[in-house]
């Protein structure tokens, strides 16, 4: 049976990849920033997934305005990195596992979450800057990613945008997928972009670094309160595109100390919906940095124990 | 019971709802067609001319001509589509956001590395912070214009 272990939490600015591929991360500005990323990147050295569900928003790359899936997995064998206006970013084609997403897919529809089944798309910096911070630059002479990805998009982009409770419980249904799976299969998964920031308008450049951390101190230990927390908080406090955090509630609603019952669903058992003690978590890394271009950088690595 | 639209008072910021996705649908789709290298060069070759195959109003065709992403969000662009033009033209995010303010890209990346802009002030319309209304444009950039215009 197939389990997840662990779920990796980041940010994932485009000139965070832009400042790798053009060998600029030495610099003063970025080095507080890939510094967060040097306990990931030994912890999944010694940590090393055999698939990541990676939980990210398309920006304007693989759906236009034609079409705009609230959820989309990526069932494709891979994925080409995406040229966003300025080239494709120099990093490995994505593979995916289609046998697992599919399966994914099947069972999270039959809870009742209207995912979009994609069998061809190409992946943009939401997607390959996180792969990038946790495992650097493959070398050119084996230019591949480590492990094979399943992609998981998000509208954060159109409104209506999913709420955090839809997400955190989706979150419960993927965990009880992939572990319905029957291969051994050590899998993380990963929720990615976020932290306070606005790239619009007048506002743009909003940091709120209290909002931050207590989103990051309440991810933590008070998930489920955290997912009750309407969009219109995020997007007065943490800016318009700080909305980017309620893809993290789908990571953190698969891990082992939440109670499988859906969030807002009526409990038979009232002991039923607190986070399990038997299952603790441990936090293995948690940082915040500002700024990176126009956001703050959170970063967390949470384990199951 | 008509929806509720509970964002419309964030100062500075256009919440890109089915309304705005309408009125920009067209505007949008062009900044997607600059994701091919072949339209790149054919859009810098003869703006107007490549405007021209859209089915873009003219006031959204004279806003992405003129670079004003405030103008061109107002008229239903999004930023994430937006940012196709910027990259495009070689800009980072951190310089079309930064475009925005009225601030010059110094002044604008000061600000980030001081910590950004606080959200003091700029939570509601009506309040007193850099980004409301009543204090723009911003910076230097924007003053300089304002004077060349009058």
């Amino acid at each position: 049976m197939a389990k997840i272990t662990a779920s990796v939490y980041t940010s994932h600015v485009p000139a965070i990849g832009a400042a790798l591929d053009l060998g600029k991360n030495n610099e003063p500005y970025w080095q507080p920033v890939f510094k967060g990323y040097d306990f990931g990147k030994q912890w999944i050295k010694e940590n090393p997934p055999d698939v990541i569900f990676l939980v990210y928003n398309d920006h304007a790359t693989a759906f236009s305005l034609d079409m705009i899936p609230t959820f989309a997995i990526g069932t494709a064998a891979e994925f080409a990195p995406a040229d966003e206006g300025w080239g494709p970013r120099p990093v490995p084609t994505v593979i995916g596992h289609p046998e697992l997403a599919a399966h994914i897919a099947q069972s999270v529809i039959q809870d009742d979450f209207d995912l979009t089944i994609v069998n061809k798309m190409d992946v943009d910096h939401g997607l390959t800057v996180p792969l990038s911070l946790m495992f650097g630059q493959p070398p050119a002479d084996d230019f591949r990613w480590p492990c094979p990805v399943i992609p998981f998009a998000v509208n954060v982009v159109q409104y209506p945008v999913p709420s955090g409770k839809r997400c955190f419980n989706l979150g419960k249904a993927v965990r009880k997928a992939v572990e319905s799976f029957d291969q051994p299969l050590n899998v993380q998964i990963w929720g990615t972009g976020g932290m306070s920031h606005q790239l619009q308008g007048p506002r743009a450049g909003l940091i709120n670094k209290e909002f931050d951390n207590a989103f990051l101190d309440r991810l933590i230990a008070d998930p489920e309160g955290q997912a009750n927390v309407p969009h219109i908080d995020y997007v007065r406090e943490a800016g318009s595109e700080g909305i980017e955090l309620v893809m993290w509630l789908i990571a953190r609603g698969a891990m082992d100390d939440i109670d499988p019952a859906p969030l807002g669903a009526a409990a038979p058992d009232a002991t039923k919906n607190v986070a399990s003690q038997a299952h603790p978590v441990s936090v293995k890394q948690r940082f915040y940095h500002v700024p990176a271009s126009n956001t703050a950088v959170g970063h967390l690595i949470l384990e199951n124990t | 019971m008509s929806l509720q639209k509970n964002y419309l008072d964030v100062p500075g910021t256009t919440i890109f709802d089915a309304e705005q996705s309408r009125k920009g649908y067209h505007l949008n789709q062009f900044c997607m067609s600059l994701m091919k290298a072949e339209n790149r060069e054919r859009f810098k070759a003869d703006e107007r001319a490549y405007l021209d195959e859209w089915a873009m109003t003219e006031e959204q065709k004279l806003a992405v001509l003129a670079r004003d992403l405030n103008r061109c969000i107002a008229l239903g662009g999004n930023i994430y589509f937006l940012a196709k033009i910027g990259a495009t033209d070689g800009k980072s995010f951190q310089q079309m956001a930064g475009s925005m303010t009225g601030m010059t890209e110094e002044e604008y990346r000061d600000m980030m590395i001081h910590g950004g802009r606080s959200v003091e002030g700029n939570r509601v319309v009506g309040e007193d912070g850099d980004a409301q209304a009543q204090h723009q444009p911003q910076g230097k950039a924007g003053h300089s214009a304002q004077k060349a215009s009058a």
